[in-house]
């Protein structure tokens, strides 16, 4: 059918570049690590949203999202910390974007969302709502707040705070 | 030829469709203008204005009322002239546009008494009142009647004309409503078994992701609903209006084609920051995603292609001089060819959003809103608004009231929302949330005020163009005294249709494929999604955390 070098130049070359544009994300996920969120199901215990030091410099944070306000507000770590942040709504959808970050995140009920942030900059991180969930929507927001690590020493510069979500398991 | 010319009862059926298109589109327009003045904090509280009331309008009204109507209207009259016969039922076409009608006022009812500040997306828990529900049913199903009526016409004169190639403006328009009745199959289950009867109390519990699935199965699709339309007006019409030829029927063919198989099993590019769905099947719809933006591609060498030509018939030489040979000063080829530049810029952030873990930059951020206007809000409804400068003329024997008015209309809407997009999607790779009014929001940052100001006046602009359409089509359905000599303009091709294979006129084949991609693109998510999540949600009015028990 093709017949024409031209069709077939702009048909092949629309294929090659979209094949390398697909070959760039896939590097990104598994060879520099930026995943999206995962499945993970009914992590306990969401009764109590707290930030939690599992080990040294890493944090598990549940948050639960509700309208119209975050729980916790505020999530205070060092700098350094990598921190894991189990997602979920007790009422309707909602969003949770942590700036300066790659955490992004849609909060639903009934089920859990996962992201994994390390934070190396000292500063305050703004998380915004960024699903519309009522009324007060606009007002909904939360902060992660990274105070810089005075007694062991300055810690590893990065740029910017790296997300990773972790693997998917069922429950 | 008598069969070519529309009987004025045809005329009449579409008529009304484009009334009820400028209605919507006036009210959503007004909405719009007030999100981006409210977004930039020039605008004071209003007890008469709820944000979220106005932008679930503008989302309704706009996204799915005003193209809606659009799409039966053009493409009706697209099938009709190309087929060169009458429609198959003048009562199943009026049936089509008083089910949707019908459903609009019911939708259109529960939003203006407030009983649905649910946005356009109608994300459960939150509940809307029944009538919102049961007016999407039925704009849904009466665009299916209307579907059902081209494609009987089409049936018809395929058994009227065996063996031969079907012209490439109906090919695309039958593209466009088999797309839609495998696309609004998922929001058809959605609506019909999860979220009617549980606004209506007869279940108390729902399950938000599978609704969201169920959406997006059709969220996506509903997007080549939109803009496909509009790349039939590109093919087909657009080469005829500059004065010369599409560059190439076949791959026209092959690009529509490609976006009916493969702009379904991809939804989930909608859901890359979910919950509930696996890693892998997310980058399997990322690569889905990539496919279906090869016929795209294909689509701008081929228009480009043709554009050329038109431009090397009128004279142009040499690498640019060209373009300008082209007849700009028509306000239905410029606004159809801005239409293309800016999905241009709307195709490219198109790529971002779908680039999976880019996405974690960008999703549910102003850029979204920036460039669903470059794409919906432009490459489709400037390529609508410049197709009613001659349509509306040949629906009504009267003249178009003004070509200045309808020139600036299609220059001021592009200058418009180059200036909005780039404020808004700048503003998003800052951070600001989208559906969100920042203006009244306390943790509103100092560094999104620019990008906001900067929103407001392409907004603004918008708005002026917008107002200047509806005037230009009022004045034309009131007061043009002027007979109109117009014809529907049909593009002949320069690599004609017989190359096209003849597999191209097989849609059982095409159905069949188009059914396997999406059997193994959604088994497994459906799977993942009905075993993690519970239908344990009551529902929630968008004003109150305490649930509906
Ligand atoms: C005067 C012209 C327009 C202006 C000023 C305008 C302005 C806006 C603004 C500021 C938003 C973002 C609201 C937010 O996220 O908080 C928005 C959203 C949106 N607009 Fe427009 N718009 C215009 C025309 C259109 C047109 C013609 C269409 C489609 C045909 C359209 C479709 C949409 C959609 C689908 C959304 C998303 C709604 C949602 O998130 O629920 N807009 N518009
Ligand atoms: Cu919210
Ligand atoms: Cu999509």
């Amino acid at each position: 059918m093709v017949k024409d070098p031209f069709e077939r130049t702009a048909i092949f070359g629309a294929g090659l570049l979209m094949t390398a544009f697909f070959v760039a994300i896939v590097i990104g996920a598994f060879g520099l690590g930026i995943r999206v969120p995962t499945c993970v199901t009914d992590i306990p215990p969401f009764d109590q949203p707290a930030v939690v030091e599992v080990a040294p410099g890493q944090y598990v944070v549940n948050v639960v999202a509700q309208m119209w306000l975050f729980n916790p507000r505020e999530i205070r770590i060092p700098a350094g910390s990598t921190v894991t942040f189990n997602l979920t709504s007790k009422d309707v959808q909602h969003g949770f974007k942590i700036l300066n970050t790659n955490v992004n995140m849609m909060a639903v009920p009934g089920v859990v969302n996962r992201a994994q942030a390390r934070f190396d900059q000292p500063g305050e991180y703004l998380i915004v709502c960024h699903e519309y969930c009522g009324l007060g929507h606009h007002a909904m927001s939360a902060k992660v707040i990274v105070e810089p690590r005075t007694a062991e020493g300055p810690s590893l510069p990065t740029p910017r705070a790296m997300a990773s979500a972790l693997a998917c398991w069922a429950r | 030829m008598g069969a070519l010319a529309m009987p004025e009862s045809e005329k009449r059926l579409i008529r009304w469709h484009l009334y009820i298109a400028y209605i919507a589109i006036a009210v959503g327009i007004f909405f719009g203008l007030l999100q981006a003045l409210s977004r930039a904090k020039l605008l004071p509280p209003m007890p008469w204005y709820d944000y979220y009331q106005g932008l679930t309008f503008h989302g309704v009204l706009n996204a799915l009322v005003w193209t809606t109507f659009n799409i039966v209207a053009l493409l009706t009259v697209a099938v009709r002239a190309s087929l060169g016969r009458p429609l198959y039922s003048l009562a199943l076409g009026w049936t089509g546009f008083g089910l949707m009608t019908v459903g609009v006022a019911a939708a259109g009812y529960a939003i203006l008494t407030r009983q649905a500040n649910v946005l356009y997306t109608f994300y459960p828990p939150l509940m809307a009142h029944p009538a919102f529900y049961l007016g999407a049913t039925l704009l849904i199903v009466g665009s299916w009647v209307s579907g059902a009526n081209l494609i009987l016409t089409y049936v018809a004169w395929r058994r009227e004309n065996p063996g031969q190639r079907t012209p490439l403006m109906a090919f695309g328009s039958i593209v466009v409503f088999v797309l839609w009745y495998i696309a609004t199959l998922g929001v058809a289950i959605e609506v019909l078994f999860l979220l009617l009867p549980w606004s209506l109390g007869l279940v108390k519990q729902t399950n938000p992701m599978l609704a969201r699935t169920l959406f997006w199965y059709f969220g996506h699709p509903l997007v080549y609903f939109w803009l496909l339309p509009a790349y039939v007006v590109w093919y087909t019409m657009v080469p005829r209006l500059a004065g010369g030829k599409l560059y190439s029927d076949p791959m026209a063919r092959l690009a529509f084609l490609m976006l009916l198989i493969f702009s379904t099993p991809i939804g989930v590019h909608h859901q890359y920051t979910d919950p509930a769905i696996g890693q892998e099947w997310k980058l399997l719809h990322a690569f889905g995603t990539f496919l279906v933006t090869i016929p795209s591609l294909l689509t701008a060498f081929n228009l480009m292609a043709s554009l050329e030509y038109a431009g090397r018939q009128r004279g142009g030489r040499g690498w640019i001089d060209w373009i300008f040979r082209l007849p700009w000063d028509e306000p239905a080829f410029a606004g159809a060819t801005l239409s293309m530049i800016a999905f241009v810029f709307g195709g490219i952030s198109g790529i971002v959003n779908a680039s999976y873990n880019v996405n974690l930059v960008v999703h549910n951020t102003s850029w979204v809103p920036g460039h669903l206007h470059l794409t919906v809000g432009t490459a489709v409804t400037l390529t609508f608004m410049a197709m009613a400068t001659w349509l509306v003329p040949y629906l009504t024997g009267r003249a178009l009231w003004s070509r200045k008015v309808a020139l600036a209309n299609m220059y001021l809407w592009f200058i418009g929302v180059l200036i909005f997009a780039v404020g808004m999607m700048r503003g998003g790779l800052e951070g600001e949330p989208r559906r969100t009014n920042l203006g009244f929001s306390p943790y509103l940052l100092p560094e999104w005020m620019p990008f906001l100001i900067m929103a407001a006046v392409g907004g603004a602009l918008m708005f002026i163009a917008g107002v200047l359409f509806l005037l230009n089509m009022a004045m034309t359905l009131w007061f043009s005294r002027q007979p109109a000599r117009v014809e529907v303009p049909m593009a002949e091709a320069l690599h004609t249709a017989a190359d096209a294979p003849i597999a191209f006129e097989r849609w059982r084949v095409w159905l069949a494929v188009a059914a396997v991609l999406i059997v193994i693109s959604y088994t497994p998510v459906l799977t993942q999604v009905l075993q993690t999540s519970p239908f344990s949600a009551y529902g929630f009015l968008p004003s109150n955390p305490a649930p509906i028990r």
